[in-house]
């Protein structure tokens, strides 16, 4: 996983709430089994018509939003699907940070372990960037995830919280699993106890 | 443990499988049952290729093909490339690690959702997960389950453990006795019209009261499935006789000796009295009505008496905009019936409502009537097992004779995956638990609703109150 420590980019307005999984990438586009390529798909619903040509009025079809590595919503974005395709189709349509009222729980989780930063932030300071991202290129939005803040074009600093062990992964581009498997004897101390404490669980086998 | 604290259901299943706490709340947690399908598993089984890891405990995990697989006559394969190639590439997956599966051809396949209680692969107590949302289902077998991602079905396939933080805790209290005509379907949809399609973030929802005891285990799972749509992660209710009941004799589940001790230690699961909760909602029973949405989110709700809202009603400007970008895309006018809304089609289906209670409520509406002719019904059984079940009760003539299309197991119209699939425009009366824009086929409209809500709208060809036809 790419580490991620400040980002100073374009960031595209997306003044919807409760954008679900399925907007962010519809189930049709599921049938991968690679992670890569899905920037194309990203809210295919909204950016392409029925005939596939673009939406202009959709904000990713407009420059310089095209090149937007944040992007601003309103509440509970990432609702829906546990599908973690909504975070690879983001990230591959080059997003890092997403900042928004509030998160869907699973999608929250998705993005850390992309290297995305989801930011939680008030609903009036998300309509405030919103405002500012319309400016477009010349008023780049600064995340900065040691400082734990959104730096606005004006230099206004808007301090925001992330759970401490998330970010420390996230600011050390730390492969989790890797992390877990340091524990295998921990593990193996469970499963141990499990066994003497419900000799009753049954295994799989077909 | 010296807990003297009183806990929650959710606690105490936290507490017991809590192998290390790795830093501030955040622990690593032991999971129980693992289960897997062919959308969400290729890049985790590639990732632990690509460095060399096995499946840590193949015994706890099980694997099934449900999302892409055709509903229609199985023995020519899968046509579309893509579903063909992401069920292939799990069939190479469990065949390289070792993995328990049931292929497409097994009479046990079926939605993982389904197939997990009704195998006893579920069972109270543990830690279920699965790279889906509605892995919250299972929590009505009084178990902590919930959807994950692929990052995260790697990392449990790897250690069979996830790195988590606890939930918070929310108490869904529903009293009284349902009217007649309601059913899980109806208790739910409530429930998620009352707290919203976030009200629920952050928190296990555990759901209790005399209606909830009172619903078998098929209404219970019903109820549990659409936990993620209220925002939590996962749902749960405590474990009493019908669940146990429910259990015995279940494939995979403890046998003998085996099942008493499991009882015994699952008697000991339920809340303990004064066991502290974050948020509490009270709901009566006796006040909820059959339910149907009108809009693309679960919470846009409302008894099937009442009438499409008008945005203008709505004081908030953001959610003025929103409710008229939903009238838009469902083709409604704001103050029309619903029981005047047309359908095209009717699925019944889903791992909300496709086991054999939810089958044979819709045929008891649909027995001696027939699918009105301006509609395209679709029956599709949760598993193998519950279709043959259905067939053995006679319910696949009823349904035929009616007019119905009797499908093999799957996914199907439930999300846009497979080739059941709405057309642009059309609008379904669906037993599923997504209304999302183009969820069950790209401009197609969604509307929520009990199985036999969805069986009347067959036979009438509109959205009806099912209080009216019986
Ligand atoms: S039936 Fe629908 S909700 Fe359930 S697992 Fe399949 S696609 Fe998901």
């Amino acid at each position: 996983m790419q580490a991620f420590t400040t980002l100073s980019a374009i960031a595209a307005p997306l003044p919807m709430a409760n954008v679900d999984t399925d907007k962010i990438i519809p189930a049709r586009f599921l049938k991968t089994i690679k992670r890569s390529g899905l920037g194309q798909y990203l809210f295919a619903g909204l950016r392409y018509d029925d005939a596939g040509g673009e939406r202009p009025e959709f904000v990713l079809n407009q420059e310089p939003f095209r090149h937007a590595e944040i992007l601003i919503a309103h509440e509970n974005f990432g609702c829906g699907s546990s599908r973690e395709h909504a975070p690879w189709a983001l990230l591959d349509f080059g997003f890092r940070c997403v900042i928004a009222p509030s998160f869907a729980d699973i999608f929250n989780n998705n993005s850390f372990k992309n290297g995305i930063l989801p930011v939680a932030v008030p609903r009036e300071v998300c309509d405030q960037l919103m405002e500012d991202a319309k400016l477009g290129a010349n008023a780049r939005i600064t995340v900065d995830l040691g400082r734990q803040l959104v730096i606005r074009p004006s230099g206004q600093e808007i301090p925001f919280a992330v759970d401490h062990f998330r970010r420390h992964l996230l600011l050390n581009g730390l492969d989790d699993i890797g992390q877990t498997m340091q524990r295998t004897a921990s593990i193996a101390g469970y499963e141990s106890r499990r066994l003497v404490a419900k000799p009753w669980m049954p295994v799989i086998a077909v | 443990m010296s807990e003297t604290r009183p806990r929650t259901l959710f606690d105490k299943i936290w507490d017991d499988h809590v192998v290390e706490r790795l830093e501030d709340e955040t622990c690593l947690l032991y999971i129980d049952r693992h289960l897997v399908h062919e959308v969400t598993s290729p890049q985790a089984f590639e990732g632990l290729r690509a460095a060399g890891r096995k499946v840590h405990a193949p015994q706890s995990t099980i694997a099934v093909v449900d999302h892409n697989v055709p509903t229609s006559d199985r023995s020519q394969g899968i046509k579309e490339p893509e579903s063909r190639l992401q069920v292939e590439t799990l069939q190479e997956n469990v065949l390289e690690f070792g993995v328990p599966f049931f292929d497409v051809l097994d009479r046990r396949q079926g939605i993982v959702h389904i197939i997990g209680p009704e195998q006893g692969i579920s069972l109270p107590g543990m830690t279920i997960v699965c790279g889906d949302s509605h892995t919250s289902t299972h929590g009505a077998m009084g178990a902590l389950a919930f959807g994950i991602g692929t990052s995260e079905v790697e990392h449990v396939l790897a250690t069979q453990t996830l790195q988590q933080k606890p939930a918070k805790n929310m108490l869904v209290r529903v009293e009284g006795t349902l009217p007649p005509g309601c059913t899980a379907k109806d208790v739910v949809l409530a429930i998620i019209g009352k707290i919203g399609t976030a009200g629920g973030n952050g928190h296990v929802i555990e759901y209790a009261g005399s209606v909830i005891r009172a619903l078998d285990m098929a209404g219970r799972l019903t109820v549990c499935n659409m936990s993620i749509e209220g925002g939590a992660r996962a749902g749960l209710i405590a474990p009493d006789e019908t669940t146990f009941n429910y259990i015995k004799g279940r494939p995979f589940a403890p046998k003998g000796e085996d099942f008493d001790r499991a009882v015994a230690y699952w008697r000991t699961l339920p809340s303990d009295p004064g066991a502290h909760y974050d948020t509490i909602v009270e709901m009566d029973g006796s006040e909820i009505a059959p339910m149907v949405t009108w809009g693309t989110n679960p919470e846009a709700v409302l008894p099937i008496t009442g009438s499409v809202p008008n945005p203008e009603d709505t004081l908030d400007e953001a959610k003025r905009a929103q409710v008229q970008r939903m009238l838009e895309y469902m083709g409604l006018t704001a103050g029309m019936k619903l029981t005047d809304i047309p359908v095209d089609v009717v699925f019944i289906g889903s791992c909300t409502n496709a086991r054999i209670e939810d089958l044979r409520a819709a045929a008891g509406v649909v027995r001696g009537r027939k699918v009105a002719n301006t509609v395209r019904g679709l029956i599709v059984p949760g598993s193998g097992l519950v279709k043959k079940q259905a067939e053995d009760e006679g319910l696949d003539q009823i349904f035929l004779d009616a007019g119905f299309e009797w499908r093999e197991a799957g996914c199907s119209m439930c999300l846009a995956m497979n080739p059941d699939k709405l057309m642009p425009g059309q609008r379904c009366a669906s037993t599923s638990n997504r209304n999302f824009e183009g969820r069950q086929g790209q401009g197609g409209r969604t509307h929520l609703l009990s199985p036999a809500m969805a069986a009347a709208a067959a036979v009438t060809g509109h959205l009806t109150d099912i209080r009216e036809l019986v």
